[in-house]
């Protein structure tokens, strides 16, 4: 045991009829993702640097829901928030209602880092970012014609749902290839959640984690979910680094990610015993999923969602990407 | 056959052993009127998740303690106030951050739990919920009182003294910047049925950065509450929010068996620095701590079987 590992997540609760290419694009993303960890930790990169870069790459690319691709709010725009967490120390940083910051996880590590807080969001945030220097964007940049989409059928599943009280068979586009499986109470077709995250353990048996997302579509403005919340979307110590993804509310009201770590410190169980204890006892009717990886060099990965986008990779030569059970 | 317990507190911090009858008193007379409200909600029957979110109202509505009138101001002089409700059978709860003109945060965390399908909003976007929900607002300037214009102006000079200073302690007149209104207020409940409930609400740090969120709206940092107990905590928010504190006392008795005492205790002591935090809990058996590792915590506790203290600094 022992020698560094790396996961990567793209969501929790994946639309069964998700088409062939799409699922193809999803394994690239994860496997380019995973190449890029691997090249730094063998290059004694620190967990904590390795967990930004890798989540960097996945705000930029358009395919999940953080940075460029996310989201949309209910007025079509994009709200972004992110936390990242360095398990050495436990020092965090996260933010909240980020709009023009190309990467979220960047400005919640100099949070971290570079500010007297923890927490930052929405105008101070963007304040602190202009401050910093870092690269601001148009938030026209984050949006893509695929969301814009999802969102118009996001608004008619809800006024489906509102008016009618029936499930939402056959929304409006969707008929053909609707599936009754709900992520947030709504179809997951449209509702499916792709929150990104990275836990990494690297040579020297640190722990870091991280998560970015752009939240709930058709969420309300100012809606806060669990990416930005320590202990619920994302978390680490000195024997592990957690980051979940789903249905947020569940993931918040079950500190999920923090759980991971207190079972192994308060009951003794490692790392497998400890993801598959919370994601049995802890989510209760909630759906969600995680990736962790331990200071002994193990990775782990448990959902109890309809799949997750997911990869991971030890120092041994191990690598697996995947979405399905 | 177990009983009712409450208890509330109005801020963990450096509270000078000296600090003035003048700042004292007040303090400890509304510690009796809530904890008596609190006491005869339980008493008429009414459900903890009830009693926390009235008694916190009260704490907000006093304008010594730091949360909603009497809130500690942010660097460019504003408020900014954020709270969160949690309800332990059902571990529902809401949260809010960044409000200016609500006059009862906690209230609005509660909206936010019952008559939304998310648990937190913030910023803009919760003032204008408040607003279509017919919550009370005010102009802000509701909320600022002389004494915090004073302390920010007392924080601000403390750090610049910080940068000018070469020697390692700034000049004693400076040192006890926020001196007794640090912290957050908060109170937690449980009935005889063993019904928990948690509420917490905080004006946050003086001389914040605006949009600096703490550890109060953080479900599991300064609330949480389950099957097994309710927990509010108070202090500097960074470190409570790294102890993931309210969480971790109910993990303790989950995980490890400890009694409620002894999980507050570990985690007071072991999970967050010296001189950070403090917190009230309950139990479902209707037992209440109080732990704190700073100089002193506001607060106050009652239990059904006649026990009631209400107290500053440690009790030896």
């Amino acid at each position: 045991m022992g020698g560094w590992a790396i996961a990567v997540h793209g969501g929790a609760g994946v639309d069964p009829n998700l088409p062939a290419e799409r699922q193809e694009e999803a394994k690239q993303l994860l496997t380019r993702c995973l190449n890029l960890g691997i090249v730094a930790l063998r290059s004694n990169v620190s967990a904590i640097d390795v967990v930004e870069l890798v989540i960097r790459e996945l705000e930029t690319d358009p395919l999940f829901n953080s940075g460029r691709g996310s989201a949309l709010t209910e007025k079509g725009t994009v709200e972004m928030e992110a936390s990242i967490m360095d398990g050495t120390k436990r020092r965090c940083g996260a933010v909240s209602g980020i709009t023009t910051v190309k990467n979220p996880i960047s400005l919640a590590r100099l949070v971290m880092d570079k500010s007297p807080h923890s927490y930052l969001a929405f105008s101070g945030a963007e304040d602190f970012a202009r401050k910093q220097g870092v690269e601001i964007v148009d938030n026209d940049y984050f949006v893509t014609d695929d969301n814009v989409g999802m969102l118009k059928l996001a608004k008619e599943a809800n006024s489906i749902l509102f008016d009618y009280r029936i499930p939402p068979m056959g929304c409006a586009g969707a008929a053909a290839t609707d599936s009754p499986i709900q992520m947030n109470g709504l179809p997951i077709s449209i509702y499916a959640p792709e929150t990104v995250g990275c836990v990494v353990v690297d040579g020297e048996g640190r722990c870091a984690a991280g998560t970015s997302t752009g939240g709930l579509m058709n969420k309300m403005m100012g809606r806060i979910g669990d990416s930005p919340l320590i202990g619920a979307g994302t978390y680490a110590s000195e024997l592990c680094g957690v980051s979940c993804t789903g249905e947020g509310e569940a993931i918040i009201r079950a500190t999920l990610a923090r759980d991971v770590s207190a079972v192994m410190e308060y009951k003794g169980l490692n790392l497998q015993e400890a993801v598959d204890y919370v994601i049995k006892h802890r989510l209760d009717e909630g759906f969600a999923g995680l990736i962790a990886v331990s200071n002994k060099g193990e990775v782990v990965c448990g959902f109890n969602s309809n799949g997750m986008f997911r990869g991971c990779a030890t120092e041994d030569g191990f690598m697996e990407v995947a979405i399905w059970e | 056959m177990v009983g009712w317990a409450i208890a509330l507190h109005g801020g963990a911090g450096d509270i000078p052993i000296d600090l003035p009858e003048e700042r004292r008193i007040p303090r400890e007379i509304a510690l009796r009127h809530c904890l008596d409200l609190g006491v005869s909600a339980l008493k008429s029957g009414k459900p903890p998740l009830d009693v926390a979110e009235l008694v916190v109202r009260e704490l907000e509505n006093h304008p010594d303690f730091n949360a909603g009138k009497g809130s500690v101001l942010t660097t460019q002089g504003t408020v900014e106030m954020e709270a969160s409700i949690m309800e332990g059978k059902t571990k529902r709860c809401g949260a809010v951050s960044g409000l200016t003109t609500v006059v009862n945060p906690i209230s609005l965390a509660r909206l936010v739990m019952e008559k939304t399908p998310h648990i937190y909003l913030a910023f803009d976007a919760a003032e204008a919920f408040a607003r279509a929900h017919g919550v009370e607002t005010v102009d802000s300037s509701h909320f600022i009182t002389p004494e915090n214009v004073a302390r920010l102006k007392q924080a601000k000079e403390f750090n610049r003294v910080q940068l000018d200073y070469t020697a390692p302690t700034p000049p004693k007149e400076l040192e006890n910047c926020g001196d007794s209104q640090i912290g957050t207020v908060g109170c937690v409940a449980v009935d005889s049925a063993g019904n928990l409930a948690s509420a917490t609400s905080t004006g946050g740090y003086v001389n914040k950065m605006v949009g600096r969120i703490g550890d109060t709206p953080v479900i599991g940092a300064g609330t949480y509450a389950n099957h097994l107990c309710a927990v509010s905590a108070t202090g500097k928010g960074e470190e409570i929010i790294r102890g993931t504190v309210a969480r971790d006392v109910a993990a303790l008795m989950d995980y490890k068996g400890l009694s409620l005492t002894e999980a507050a205790a570990y985690v007071v002591d072991q999970s967050v620095p010296r001189g950070s935090c403090g917190l009230v809990a309950v139990s479902a058996k209707g037992e209440v701590t109080m732990p704190f590792n700073t100089t002193g915590m506001f607060r106050a506790c009652a239990t059904e079987d006649g026990y009631s203290e209400i107290a500053i600094w440690p009790n030896n």
